[in-house]
């Protein structure tokens, strides 16, 4: 079954378009990545499946529903959330708050609020440690985890990650990509954008690779290793 | 010695209303990227509500919650009508659009009340002092900082303890991502301008106790100067606010009781050389805004 459905999706800020006519979908329980160098259009699908990027073209359905003049606050509480680039974690809230808030989206998940918070801390027992502790202070890795925990307080049904292993040590990625590959197992859909081609595709059930702001290739994750096409479509030569 | 603690406490009472009035400022810079230059139109409403409801016949106190009430709902309605339609145009646009709801307003009072300043009587009980000792503090000092406090302190408890609050300091850090929370950005936008408009009204109340009167440019100077203080203290900074206003007030009252007679006229242009003095040594004000690492 189909949750996300994107078609022809343009976006553009001013002149420049950053994505050409994409075409994707997500099926409830998979784990799909989107691949692709720097500049590729990979943030702009994400932000513009969130409502946070100007579309100036084309359809997306999230479980059906068409969600593209939606706003960014009413596509979360229809369970749908994106761990932006960067992390961006509210760097002057404590680790408690940043989960506080992330369950401000309906009165349901504020009243299992304090449950939920448990649920992360067990999830991710470094953060437990550091609760009181301001998010500015915490290490990459830790805001990384924070980050994921407090899009995991609106209890998404479909996760959108955006390049969660930037600037972070290879232990740390791989502990992220652990976690990420056991969202799967909670009952969450994942769309996931790296740069990681490597570890991603381990993880990914199928993955697309964007060049220019199109989608040059799809395929299962095995498909896409054994074509060989990646690196072209890295290089931009697709 | 009571001269020293008589001028502090003068410098409590006028820099807790400019921290007031800087934090009206602040809340909304903080979630909008606005200076509302309306700001002192919210605390003229003030003085014309309580002015009308005292003309009513209604009790003081019921015309002071009058007063603060008008200014709160006309800063949500400021918002909503005229805030909100250019919320996604350009810094300067949103700028523009403050001066002219300030101009509008004005005009509007000029014409539909007075140019001329309405009284307000203050209650007796107000014009008295407190003797403490040997001291003698004027009660509506006393009560300026006491309602300071308690502004200061409630404020602080809604944005530490309430969802609401903890999500004003979120979309202060970073807007798109709070609303990736779920949290709906009407609503806080709409709840900085209803928290602005209520320190402007209780601001408004304790400026009218010192003059006794509205007119329609009352809210002019309290502002420009509460912008300063907002300035000094950094900009979105919301303890920078209330540092700059309580730094603004001292400075003020220090000059007005130490500078010779001659030089009394040049009260304004001294302390501005003070505040330009200090950013040029804190140039994103005495405590910048955080921001998180992009």
């Amino acid at each position: 079954m189909t949750l996300l459905a994107i078609k022809d999706l343009v976006v553009r800020y001013g002149a420049i378009q950053a994505v050409r006519g994409v075409s994707l979908s997500v099926g409830k329980g998979e784990i799909i990545a989107l691949l692709g160098a720097n500049g590729a259009g990979k943030s702009s699908v994400l932000n513009a499946c969130m409502g946070l990027a100007p579309k100036a073209g084309g359809s997306i359905a999230f479980d059906g529903v068409p969600i593209e003049r939606e706003t960014t606050e009413a596509i979360v509480r229809r369970g749908m959330t994106l761990t932006p680039e960067g992390r961006r974690v509210f760097a002057a809230l404590s680790v408690l708050e940043n989960l506080e808030i992330g369950a401000a989206a309906s009165a349901e998940l504020r009243r299992r609020g304090r449950e939920n918070r448990e649920a992360m801390f067990e999830l991710f027992p470094r953060l437990a440690e550091r609760r009181q502790q301001l998010a500015g202070t915490l290490s990459g890795g830790e805001q990384q985890m924070l980050a994921i925990a407090r899009s995991l307080m609106s209890q998404p049904t479909l996760l959108l990650l955006d390049e969660p292993s930037l600037g972070l040590a290879p232990n740390i990625v791989d502990q992220i990509f652990d976690l990420i590959a056991s969202l799967k197992t909670r009952g969450i859909t994942v769309l996931l954008v790296e740069q990681n081609v490597e570890l991603s595709l381990d993880i990914a059930d199928r993955a697309y690779v964007l060049a220019g702001g199109d989608v040059v290739m799809a395929g299962s994750a095995q498909e896409l290793r054994a074509s060989g096409g990646l690196e072209r479509a890295y290089l931009g030569a697709a | 010695m009571d001269f020293l603690v008589q001028q502090f406490v003068n410098a409590l009472a006028l820099g807790g209303t400019y921290a007031l009035l800087g934090l009206g400022l602040a809340v909304v810079f903080s979630v909008l990227g606005l200076i509302n230059f309306a700001h002192g139109e919210l605390m003229t409403l003030t003085g014309y509500g309580i002015f009308y409801a005292l003309f009513l016949g209604l009790p003081f106190p019921v015309a002071l919650l009058i007063g603060v009430t008008l200014a709160t709902v006309s800063a949500m309605l400021m918002e909503r009508i005229a805030f909100r339609p250019v919320r996604n145009s350009s810094p300067t646009t949103m700028l523009l659009t403050s001066f002219a709801v300030s101009t509008i307003l004005h005009i509007l009072f000029q014409n539909l009340i007075s140019a001329r300043p309405k009284a307000i009587p203050i209650p007796d009980a107000l014009a008295g002092a407190v003797t403490i000792g040997t001291l003698q503090i004027g009660a509506i000092q006393l009560i300026s900082i006491v309602v300071t406090a308690l502004s200061l302190l409630g404020l602080t408890l809604f944005l530490k303890r309430s969802m609401l609050g903890i999500a004003m300091r979120a979309a202060a850090e970073d807007f798109n991502v709070t609303r990736l929370m779920g949290v709906n950005a009407n609503m806080v936008i709409s709840t900085a301008f209803a928290i602005s408009g209520l320190l402007a009204g209780v601001a408004g109340i304790l400026w009218l106790f010192q003059r006794g009167s509205v007119d329609p440019l009352m809210g002019f100077l309290p502002v420009l100067k509460a912008f300063i203080a907002v300035v000094l203290g950094g900009l979105g900074s919301l303890s920078g606010a209330v540092v700059g206003g309580f730094l603004l007030g001292f400075i003020e009252i220090a000059l007005r009781a130490y500078l010779p007679d001659d030089a009394l006229a040049y009260r304004d242009a001294i302390s501005l050389t003070l505040v330009i003095a200090v950013l040029f040594f804190y140039p994103q004000g005495l405590v910048p805004r955080r921001e998180s690492v992009r």
